[in-house]
């Protein structure tokens, strides 16, 4: 967990272990937009385990408020668990694609260093147009549409951020614990709690 | 409440042979298997095929019809609160659903455990804009503890057995579960109905953790100014009693959070009185004067802090609280405790030392002199002038003895009504309070009533809340019920006023209201009523109020420009509490 002074602003990935049910999007959602949060980026997904969704949601904000806003995502039922990180706790990755005129690239070798340079593999050539697809933190992707630009950018599109957990163990022994009827007494939940060495402070 | 969660039940009669019903009958069948007895409801062209089922099941599900739908959520609010049960509403789709959104929101905010069913238009319409269709779901998300929208008959059994055990279980809630009519009108095989208790991705009791009880154990035996801060929380997790214990053996002077009054008997020797803006003088400067802050079932409310940033910062604070997202969400806890504070409580009772605080307790005592001396004797026991507000709920509690239950509406009436009324027991003050709806306390009054038929229920209401929901004189006149229904009129809205007073320099901005005669209105409805502006006449209309067989309004004219006092001016401090 960050170190940082909880007052300053920073990014936090937020991970919600889910149940698959309708609705829980907007649930989730308006936990941020009744606080005039905006979600950098989210992205749904299935999890290591079958069944079980995973919410990777990207905000700017104290960690204060991110403690806040976890609790009442993890209070909503069909929510089994929320995570929140900063960027050194997790391995991140967007993806970009970019729609450039294929002469301009036949024509300029140096796009096609640049491209290169910048890791953009092309996944569509047609005679008209070509897409290339980056993978990446922000800046990278970001660096290439700079790029691009001049030689005549059709079309962008950036994904949501996927993020890894490099302290997780993965999911499912936690799960385990909450199929058990009457979870025993060593299944430490409240973990927000832990921080402190005697008597808790936040 | 948690009684009935670990009770297992299925129907026997059910077992051996799936049956082929509707829908419709399914969940009449389920809400008597979560012994539902009593639905307020409304119906409409979305939920009819229910209606239609329950003209069979008369005589199990005591129906009563409402004169509109947020009438019959505060109905249902009104019966849990007394009860203890969840509430039951009835609504149709559209309108009839849009209805009770004031009522979800204002349940969810008080924790009260509410089920509510709407119909719904036929599935194979949802999205077209269909007669009567809004998308009551998503419009009700932010308002509800859970909801979900049914379209095939086979889910409602597991819906409702979901929404019950998610209604009553940890912090309670309101849920709704939204019926298309497909689905009403639907033969299944219906194999007998299992209550819900465990849901995987929910868990509605945090574990205890001992060390963090004996954290506070250990404030609390080296405290030399502790202060109990008690809230609703206790009465949901029916811990009065551990809750007495505990600070008896502490010897902890306890206020309460208006959700919590009535927990504790209102003249228990610990018992200091009411936290907040209006709350008691004591409590309220000693916040900021304690050393230790035990606050159990209740989430600091900005009405009981004031200004945060001058709230009882000298203190270390223990907080007891079912909801973990309550925790350090307005005050920072130094110790939280979470659980259920009936297994929290007597936990920590065990590790405290038995002691007194008799001179910190003194203290409080003085205060309370001090604000009987500069408010409460001239508000109780005015020799002269007009009826004031508090002499009514002091002339009232004379009769009543605090045996009965008060149902208060929202502005100056709903203030003096928490902070004088005498309550012996526990479930007696009902109340909006998180959410402050003015027009709550009549259709509440009803549900409570209810709830608890062995009580009297006395609503006391201001003339502009009442003229929120007086239709719901129609529901008192059709079903019997016996609610006594006090109106303090001063002719204004005013808490309202109060504040163009005291903040805005007397701007008196429409908050003068004009009423009708509400003798004459009840009388139109067949009940009987009473209107005095005498002190004289004033203890015996109380008494004929009480002793009436059915109900009986009593409008008691009241001075016109009384401030409730004291108050925590909105930004100030807790210790900043004003007595004049
Ligand atoms: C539905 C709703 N609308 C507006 C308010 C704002 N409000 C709070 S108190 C109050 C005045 C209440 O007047 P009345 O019912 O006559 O009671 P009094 O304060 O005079 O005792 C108003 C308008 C509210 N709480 N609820």
């Amino acid at each position: 967990m960050s170190t940082q002074h909880p007052i300053e602003k920073q990014e936090f990935t937020i991970t919600v272990y889910t149940e698959n049910q309708i609705g829980l999007l907007n649930r989730i959602a308006i936990i941020f937009s009744r606080r005039k949060i905006n979600i950098e980026s989210l992205n749904t997904s299935p999890s290591e385990i079958e069944g079980i969704h995973r919410f990777t949601i990207l905000i700017h904000e104290t960690e204060e408020v991110v403690r806040k806003v976890a609790s009442q995502i993890e209070k909503q039922v069909e929510v089994l668990k929320v995570y929140y990180n900063t960027n050194e706790d997790v391995i991140w990755q967007e993806m970009a694609l970019y729609k450039v005129p294929t002469d301009v690239i036949a024509e300029k070798a140096l796009v096609e260093r640049l491209l290169r340079e910048n890791g953009a593999r092309a996944v569509v050539i047609r005679k008209d147009y070509t897409v290339f697809e980056t993978t990446g933190h922000r800046e990278e992707t970001e660096n290439l549409i700079n790029v691009l630009q001049p030689y005549g950018l059709i079309e962008f599109v950036r994904s949501a951020r996927i993020a890894i957990i490099k302290g997780s163990e993965g999911f499912h022994r936690k799960l385990q614990e909450f199929e058990k009827r009457e979870p025993g007494h060593d299944v430490v939940e409240n973990e927000y709690l832990n921080k402190g060495d005697k008597v808790f402070t936040m | 409440m948690n009684l009935m969660l670990t009770k297992e039940k299925q129907a026997p009669e059910l077992l051996d042979k799936v049956k082929t019903i509707s829908g419709a009958e399914a969940l009449l069948i389920a809400l008597l298997e979560e012994e539902v007895d009593t639905i307020f409801g409304y119906p409409g062209g979305a939920i009819m095929p229910i209606y239609d089922a329950l003209y069979d099941y008369r005589d199990r599900l005591n129906h009563i019809l409402v004169r509109h739908e947020q009438g019959g959520i505060h109905a249902g609010q009104g019966y849990a609160r007394s009860s203890g049960k969840a509430g039951v509403v009835f609504a149709t789709s559209g309108p009839g659903a849009t209805n009770l959104v004031t009522g979800l929101a204002d349940a969810l905010i008080d924790s009260t455990p509410l089920v509510c069913i709407t119909g719904q238009v036929f599935a194979h319409l949802l999205g077209t804009d269909a007669f009567q269709e809004t998308d009551i779901v998503n419009i009700t998300t932010p308002v509800t503890k859970w909801n979900y929208q049914v379209t095939d008959a086979s889910e409602i059994p597991d819906a409702v057995a979901k929404a019950f055990h998610i209604a009553r279980s940890g912090r309670p809630g309101p849920v709704l579960i939204d019926i298309a009519k497909n689905a009403q009108i639907q033969k299944f095989d219906f194999k007998g109905y299992t209550s819900c208790k465990h849901i995987r991705s929910y868990r509605p009791k945090p574990i205890v953790r001992q060390e963090y009880i004996q954290q506070a154990a250990e404030l609390i035996n080296n405290a030399k100014k502790p202060f109990v801060l008690w809230g609703q929380g206790v009465m949901l997790g029916s811990a009065e009693q551990e809750f007495k214990t505990f600070i008896e053996k502490a010897g902890i002077p306890a206020a309460w959070t208006i959700m919590g009054a009535g927990a504790l008997p209102s003249d228990h020797p610990l018992n200091v009185g009411m936290l907040g803006m209006h709350g008691n003088y004591g409590p309220n400067v000693l916040t900021n004067e304690c050393d230790v802050l035990i606050a159990i079932g209740m989430r600091f409310d900005d009405r009981v802090t004031g200004r945060l940033d001058k709230y009882a910062k000298q203190a270390q604070v223990i907080h007891l609280d079912i909801d973990p997202s309550e925790i350090s969400k307005n005050v920072k806890a130094t110790v939280p405790v979470w659980g259920d504070c009936k297994e929290t409580l007597p936990m920590l009772t065990e590790l405290i030392e038995a002691t007194a605080h008799t001179e910190w307790l003194e203290k409080f005592r003085r205060y309370e002199q001090e604000e009987i001396k500069e408010v409460i004797q001239d508000e109780l026991f005015p020799a002269t002038g007009e009826i004031t507000m508090g002499e009514v709920i002091q002339q009232l509690n004379e009769l009543t003895k605090g045996e009965a239950i008060v149902v208060s509406d929202v502005g100056q009436h709903q203030m003096v009504a928490c902070r004088y009324a005498k309550l012996n027991h526990t479930r007696s003050n009902i109340t909006s309070g998180g959410l402050g709806t003015m027009g709550f306390a009549l259709p509440a009054a009803i549900g409570a009533k209810f709830g608890a038929l062995d009580r009297t229920v006395v609503a006391v209401i201001g003339d502009g809340g009442f003229q929120m929901t007086l239709q719901e004189l129609g529901t008192i006149m059709q079903s019997g019920v016996d609610v006594k229904i006090l109106i303090l009129n001063n002719q204004f809205l005013g808490m309202v006023r109060q504040w163009q007073e005291l903040f805005q320099d007397k701007r008196y901005s429409f908050v003068d209201i004009t009423s009708p005669d509400f003798v004459t209105v009840a009388s139109g409805y067949g009940i009987a009523g009473k209107s005095i502006s005498e002190r004289e006449g004033l203890k015996e209309a109380l008494q004929e109020m009480l002793s009436h067989k059915g109900s009986f309004l009593l409008e008691v004219m009241v001075t016109k420009e009384n401030n409730v006092f004291p108050m925590v001016p909105q930004g100030s401090s807790v210790s900043e509490i004003r007595l004049k």
